[in-house]
């Protein structure tokens, strides 16, 4: 076939190319067979390159580098790509594969073009003498500079430029270090300037007092990077949805909207490498004229439906369940090939249950055929209501990550598919009439299931109708007090904290997690607002009108009874702060402060945290080792650092969030939500460093699983091996070496000892009761604040 | 899955998530302060009204049951060493040990004086007492100062690990060692002595009283005196150092504290239970 391969740099696959020197590279999913005509195992970043370099010479390859596609017109047929310089070539088919990384922002004044401008510095020991000038004031230009600067034997003077004045976006430690540089005279920091002009050994800077030209022998540009999703969309391509995540449109031959074009790999949506080379490998089958070609997924699918009954076909299950669930209606071939990959078939007997109220739960259900039942009386299982065929149930765990509200049994044979989160939230971002029908169903079972047995769809249709969903930024007030608007909120996701002002200052009264309401008592008694709520992180609420909200209770008087008691009962806590505030006030600020302090330190979307009572703690580090000991050797958490506040520590150590950050970008999809509400990394993990980038407490760690220490009885009579606790780096390295263990630098987090009887070792190892792991919505009480421990 | 069992975890994984912050001291209620008082109420009742024939000493039988639960419960003190250093496999909480340990090591004060029936000599048998006794005082003076001086290494911390407090100094160094290039050569050389001193130079004495009498940066700060411009700003990073040496060793002295102690009870322990041994072996020898 007459072909050319374009690439921008002066290297293939740049990604991998940009891996650190020595990355152990993955060969996730080890059941997918490898199509393509050049090999790939797991093995050495190096290795890897240098091998499919020699195959695609071997294979005769038309490789063109250096050459930057900047514009594709024309159609199928006849496209005429152009290349940076103004060459142009023609193709009849075109396959994107340029990945996610996208193309770095370019200077945006004249000399832009000046070849003193680079946007990567690979080796910053590489120059010497120079007058380097760093432009972006994020952690990689601040890196680079420093690195620039770090060994004052290669004479550069390192400038920086920051547009604003401040190091907003860069890590705390990382200012940290550029301002002692800065003190000391090793770089020189610009702020509020930006370049002007890049002229021929000179940039020429706007700064707050004027222009300045300083002298410059190269720059080092780090302003970010821009998707590719621009460059994609001006060829006429589009994209499932608006939102950020959402991929381009395929057909189950890749090809997107605009046809002759085919776009695989990471920008398909499909980050693991074997994926991204059988999906070139089934396109240009596809253009070669191969159409009988199935794709290579097919006997993973054919092995996921072999479990259910009937004997029928891959295609013909495709279609049972893109048939008859809705919300898997907006989907392509394709997507639900995939979507059917990641999640699991199940057939179950009329009886049978599916899950149990309380059971973990983070992923949702969809029935392709048959109905289930839902115990809707926890107290009587013989109460249940219907859920029919095509609908979903589970979406609630799904959405606030939290438990199973209720137990559900099959009602007739059913066969339904399992949604895992990540699975789930990929479906509602590409389709939006998925996400449409989620949040109408997610609201009316919460409404259900929040008012308790005897209520049914028909009573809350009426609120579902009205009700409307709000997004909350961390902070944002949802109710003030002292206000008369009359609606009623439910958290549907995040947390609030409520606080009254008393005095000049508010103090804090009570943490509502996912799945409380809250506003009912100006509702129902007609009165001001007594408090404010707030959203303690990014959140969710649902609004009710406050009409429709005190009609549903007069229908339903035994409800109006139990919200008023709930009243009384939010009131008395009230009365008590406020009564309380005369005769102690120091214990009541203390208490609010704590309770402000543990919100502004991430507990607000905590499940599970790990804190230490100083006034206990007598930094024997013993919970460190003891969680080293329980974990393969390496400890997932960093006792002393963190912050505190009067005596209450919040060490480095996973919060378990509610909605993990460090899940959102793990292309095994390697990190998930256990039985006890864990969230925790499985063995498929690629050592890529997403989660660890991704988490804002910094609790992820890369690091090799170190070899076996001797035994303790062996080092307590013979002193042999490292002792108890993590072995130091040294040891660990060298041993390794010695029994030639292999390096692969994996993701290690806290999972909250999940599979250890007794439960967390660090609690369980602390001699004193200093550290202590609790739920924000136990933990966020008077009662436990303000009570001093021994 | 196993959902019954997953359950069951539940429960207890909650109920471990509603937990107070309680020190060993107050675990659950005073449990083992309440078991200890028993344990040495009966003893001391069982001593008073069992007729021990011909007097109250270890040989009688009551004299054997008060040594025999001694010498258990020394065994089992010593085992928190073990206990400490693994957690796992069993759902051991080391509070609950620390508690007990403390409460039945302290009733073993009664235990085994009355297993000694008061009588005191030179002998292996009163060696063996004594050291229980000092490792108990050791003990105690542990507990003192678990209870005392963790809220002061809070406060001196400041939310510093001892890394940062040495990250810190080194870049304090680094600003001293260019501030002092116009410094003449005597007041220089009193800077660099400063610089070369290791922060922890002083030894054990200097590490537990937090006092460094030879400390080169305290000298160097004493014998800044002049007005220059250079002296000036050398003497304010000097004041720096100083102070930012003054928490490192603060957080060293009060780490000393917590821990010195336990290099006297855990030998002494060791020689309470050779002592032990001897003691045994010489009863039943003499039997
Ligand atoms: C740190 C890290 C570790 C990872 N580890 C693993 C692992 O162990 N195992 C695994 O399976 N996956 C891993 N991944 C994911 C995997 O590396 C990528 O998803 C995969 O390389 C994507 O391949 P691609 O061909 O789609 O895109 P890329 O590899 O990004 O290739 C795109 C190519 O197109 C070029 N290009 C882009 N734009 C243009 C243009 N306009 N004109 C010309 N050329 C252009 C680029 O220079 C680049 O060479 C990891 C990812 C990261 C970031
Ligand atoms: C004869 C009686 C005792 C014996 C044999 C004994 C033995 C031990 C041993 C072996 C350790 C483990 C130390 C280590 O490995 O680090 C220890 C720790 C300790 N002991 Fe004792 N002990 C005795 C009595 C007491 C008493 C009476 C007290 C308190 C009043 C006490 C308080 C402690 C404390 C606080 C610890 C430290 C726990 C920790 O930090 O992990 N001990 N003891
Ligand atoms: S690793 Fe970080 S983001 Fe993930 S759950 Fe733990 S604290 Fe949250
Ligand atoms: S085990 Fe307890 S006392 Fe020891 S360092 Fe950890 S929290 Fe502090």
């Amino acid at each position: 076939m007459s072909h050319v391969l374009i690439e921008k740099t002066d290297h293939l696959s740049d990604t991998i190319f940009k891996y650190q020197k020595g990355k152990h590279v993955m060969a996730t999913p080890s059941n997918l067979v490898l199509r393509s005509d050049i090999d790939f195992e797991a093995g050495k970043r190096e290795t890897i390159l240098g091998r499919w370099d020699e195959q695609i010479a071997g294979h005769k390859v038309n490789v063109k580098l250096n050459a930057e596609v900047v514009k594709v017109e024309g159609a199928k047929g006849a496209f005429r790509i152009h290349l940076r310089g103004g060459e142009v070539v023609e193709a009849a088919n075109i396959v994107l594969a340029i990945g996610t990384q996208g193309n770095p922002n370019r200077l945006r004044c004249p000399g832009a073009d000046s070849p003193l401008i680079q946007y990567q510095l690979d080796d910053p020991g590489e120059y010497f003498d120079e007058h380097i000038t760093v432009i972006g004031s994020g952690d990689a230009g601040i890196e680079n500079a420093l690195g620039l600067a770090a060994d004052p034997a290669q004479r550069n003077v390192v400038t920086i430029l920051n547009r604003s004045a401040d190091f907003a976006r860069a890590k705390a430690a990382n200012v940290a270090l550029l301002e002692e540089a800065e003190r000391e005279g090793r770089v020189i920091v610009r702020r509020e300037t930006e370049p002007a002009e890049v002229r021929d050994g000179e940039l020429l800077l706007n700064t707050r007092d004027g222009q300045e030209a300083i002298r410059c022998d190269r720059i080092i540009a780090r302003t970010g990077s821009q998707p590719p999703r621009g460059f994609v969309e001006a060829m006429g391509i589009e994209f499932s949805s608006p939102e950020p995540g959402s991929f381009p449109k395929l057909s189950p031959e890749f090809e997107t909207t605009t046809p002759g074009i085919h776009v695989i790999g990471a920008l398909a949506g499909y980050p693991l490498i074997k994926h991204c080379m059988n999906q070139g490998y089934d396109v240009i089958e596809f253009l070669a004229g191969n159409r009988d070609l199935k794709p290579a997924d097919e006997p993973l699918l054919a092995a996921k439906f072999a479990a259910l009954p009937g004997k029928r076909s891959v295609e013909e299950w495709l279609a049972v369940f893109g048939g008859n669930v809705g919300v898997l209606a907006d989907l392509s071939v394709l997507q639900l090939r995939e979507l059917m990959l990641d999640s699991t078939c199940h057939a179950y007997e009329p009886g049978q249950v599916i899950f149990r109220r309380n059971d973990p739960g983070s992923s949702m259900f969809a029935i392709a055929e048959g109905s289930v039942a839902v115990e809707v009386n926890p107290a009587d299982p013989s109460i249940t209501v219907g859920i029919e065929q095509g609908s979903i149930f589970g979406e609630v765990g799904l959405i606030s990550g939290r438990r199973r509200g209720a137990t559900i049994r099959a009602a007739e044979p059913v066969v339904a598919l399992e949604l895992p989160r990540m699975a789930a939230l990929k479906l509602l971002a590409t389709s939006p009439g998925a996400a449409r029908a989620v949040n109408a169903i997610a609201i009316e079972r919460q409404l259900l299931q929040m008012f308790g047995p005897g209520i049914t769809k028909s009573d809350v249709a009426p609120l579902v109708a009205s009700a409307e969903l709000v997004q909350a930024r961390a902070g944002q007030v949802i109710v003030t007090e002292g206000a008369e608007d009359k609606d009623v909120y439910i958290v549907r996701s995040g947390s609030m904290i409520v606080e009254k002002q008393i005095g000049e200052r508010p103090v804090f009264l009570s943490y509502l997690p996912a799945g409380s309401y809250f506003g009912e008592m100006a509702v129902i008694d007609g009165s001001q607002r007594v408090a404010t709520v707030k959203a303690a992180i990014k959140s969710e609420v649902i609004r009710l009108p406050g009409e429709a909200f005190l009609a549903f209770l007069a229908a339903n008087p035994v409800l109006r009874d139990k919200a008023l008691s709930e009243m009384t009962a939010r009131r008395a806590t009230n009365a008590f702060i406020e009564g309380q505030k005369g005769s102690f006030s120091g214990v009541v600020d203390m208490y609010s402060q704590t309770a402000q302090f543990l919100v502004d330190n991430g507990i607000g979307e905590a499940t599970d945290v790990l804190l230490i009572d100083e006034k206990l703690c007598i930094g024997c580090d013993n919970c460190e080792k003891a969680c080293a000991d329980s974990h393969d050797g390496l400890s997932r958490l960093d006792r002393e650092a963190g912050r505190t506040y009067a005596h209450l520590h919040v060490p480095t150590s996973c919060r378990h969030c509610e909605h993990p950050h460090c899940m959102a970008d793990c292309p095994p999809n390697a990190i998930k939500r256990g039985p006890d509400g864990e969230v925790f990394i499985d063995e498929t993990c690629i050592g890529c460093g997403n989660c660890q980038r991704n988490c804002p407490y910094g609790v992820i760690r890369m690091d090799a699983k170190p070899p076996k220490k001797p035994s303790l009885l062996q080092w307590m009579l013979f002193g042999k091996g490292p002792g108890p606790g993590e072995a130091p780096y040294g040891w660990r390295k060298s041993e390794a070496k010695k029994q030639a263990l292999p390096e692969a630098k994996l993701a290690v987090k806290c999972d909250m000892c999940a599979r250890i009887d007794g439960g967390p070792a660090c609690v369980r190892a602390c001699p004193t009761g200093a550290a202590i792991r609790v739920s924000p919505e136990k933990f966020l009480t008077y009662t436990k604040l303000a009570e001093d421990a021994e | 899955m196993n959902a019954p069992a997953s359950r069951s975890r539940f429960r207890e994984a909650e109920k471990r998530r509603d937990s107070d912050h309680v020190s060993f001291l107050r675990h659950k209620g005073f449990r083992w302060l309440w078991i200890a008082l028993l344990l040495s109420g009966a003893s001391a009742l069982g001593y008073a009204l069992i007729d021990q024939q011909p007097r109250p000493n270890g040989g009688t039988w009551y004299g054997y049951t008060l040594g025999t639960i001694g010498l258990g419960l020394i065994l089992w003190l010593t085992m928190l060493g073990v206990r400490k250093r693994r957690i796992n496999p069993g759902a051991w909480s080391l509070k609950a040990w620390t508690s007990a340990h403390v409460y039945l090591g302290l009733s073993l004060v009664v235990v085994g004086t009355l297993h000694t029936g008061f009588q005191i000599g030179w002998n292996v048998h009163t060696l063996a007492y004594v050291l229980m006794l000092l490792v108990i005082a050791t003990g105690i003076y542990g507990v003192v100062v678990y209870a005392v001086l963790p809220a002061r290494m809070s406060d001196n911390r400041r939310e510093m690990t001892r890394a940062q407090m040495l990250d810190a100094l080194t870049a304090l160094d680094r600003q001293l060692e260019s501030a002092a290039q116009p410094l003449a050569r005597d007041e220089a050389d009193l800077v660099l002595a400063a610089l070369k001193q290791s922060p922890f130079a002083g030894g054990l004495l200097a590490r537990l009283t937090g006092r460094y009498p030879g400390c080169a940066t305290a000298r160097a700060r004493k014998g800044m005196a002049g007005d220059s411009e250079a002296e000036q700003r050398v003497r304010a990073l000097l004041e720096k150092r100083l102070a930012q040496l003054g928490q490192l060793r603060e957080a060293l002295r009060i780490r000393a504290a917590l821990e010195v102690w336990l290099f006297l009870h855990v030998p002494l322990t060791m020689a309470l239970i050779a002592a032990l041994t001897a003691h045994v072996i010489s009863v039943f020898y003499y039997w």
